[in-house]
């Protein structure tokens, strides 16, 4: 088969490059949300040993009590 | 790395003299193809060495490097299948080897994740996934060998077009294998970092709640805990 014209083929080879870079950037944006979720959980349980530490009860027996 | 391979696929290597322009596709295709067979392998490798030493830090890394070897043979098919569009006229073919031997591995690790869920016992869920792990890491290098033997001129095959390429092009292909390997290997550790991070705020979650039961919190899940 002849090779296809520039203007053609730069169409496919467009494509495919802008796939490779799709995936890295729902790859890279998965990681990033679960990054902030992790994140979020830190300060959350930050919060939790800050309480822990003011009323000098630990978490789980402040829950057992409640 | 990547970025340099590029700039040399545009700016610097020559357009194939049968394909064209349609070439510079390959530059592409074939590294994301040696690294992700070369993935399933070690992904295999992993398994074997976490059956070994029973340490889930191997089934760990095995878990990745077959995650980040999965999403890179689903670009393998889609690049593949963009230049089969271009050079043969079609978006699949099913008689050429190649194509359908890489479908079958693809096909073969997709069930990866359905497996371990399956299993809800974390000892046996990590020991099965180890000994899929090996079997399917066998058959990636037999079957491309199989593949290799069959004789087909279909298909380009890529050493065959590097040792009889200008230095130029084999320069080129080979800063893009080496980019995609880093690559690779850095969503690799990035990955396993967030793994990591996220079972140590489980466990220290799992402590301010005085919570012992390993399965309360984190629920059912095909990913292998630490």
């Amino acid at each position: 088969m002849p090779a296809l014209p520039l203007d053609e083929a730069g169409k496919y080879v467009a494509a495919a490059y802008l796939v490779f870079l799709a995936l890295l950037l729902i790859y890279v944006a998965i990681m990033a949300s679960k990054l902030s979720r992790i994140e979020r959980e830190v300060v959350e349980l930050a919060e939790l040993a800050e309480d822990d530490e003011q009323t000098g009860t630990p978490a789980r027996t402040r829950e057992t009590v409640a | 790395m990547l970025t340099a391979a590029f700039a040399l696929v545009f700016f610097y290597a020559p357009n194939d003299a049968d394909q064209g322009f349609i070439f510079k596709i390959f530059y592409v295709h074939v590294p994301m193809a040696i690294v992700a067979l070369v993935g399933f392998v070690a992904g295999g490798v992993f398994g074997a060495l976490h059956l070994r030493s029973g340490e889930s830090k191997w089934d760990m890394r095995s878990y990745v490097t077959i995650h980040v070897s999965v999403i890179l043979a689903v670009g393998v098919l889609v690049t593949g299948s963009i230049w089969a569009r271009a050079s043969w006229g079609h978006w699949w073919v099913w008689d050429e080897p190649m194509l359908v031997s890489f479908l079958i591995i693809f096909l073969l690790y997709a069930t990866y994740w359905p497996l371990r869920f399956s299993i809800e016992d974390r000892e046996k869920q990590s020991r099965y996934a180890s000994v899929f792990a090996i079997v399917a890491g066998a058959f990636v290098p037999l079957n491309f060998a199989a593949v290799r033997m069959a004789e087909s001129f279909t298909h380009p095959q890529t050493g065959t077009t590097t040792t009889s390429a200008p230095g130029s092009v084999t320069l080129t292909f080979l800063v893009a294998l080496a980019g995609m390997t880093l690559l690779f290997v850095t969503l690799c550790k990035y990955e396993m970092a967030s793994k990591h991070a996220t079972f140590r705020l489980r466990a220290l979650r799992r402590r301010l709640a005085g919570d012992d039961d390993e399965l309360s919190l984190t629920g059912r899940s095909a990913a292998p805990q630490l």
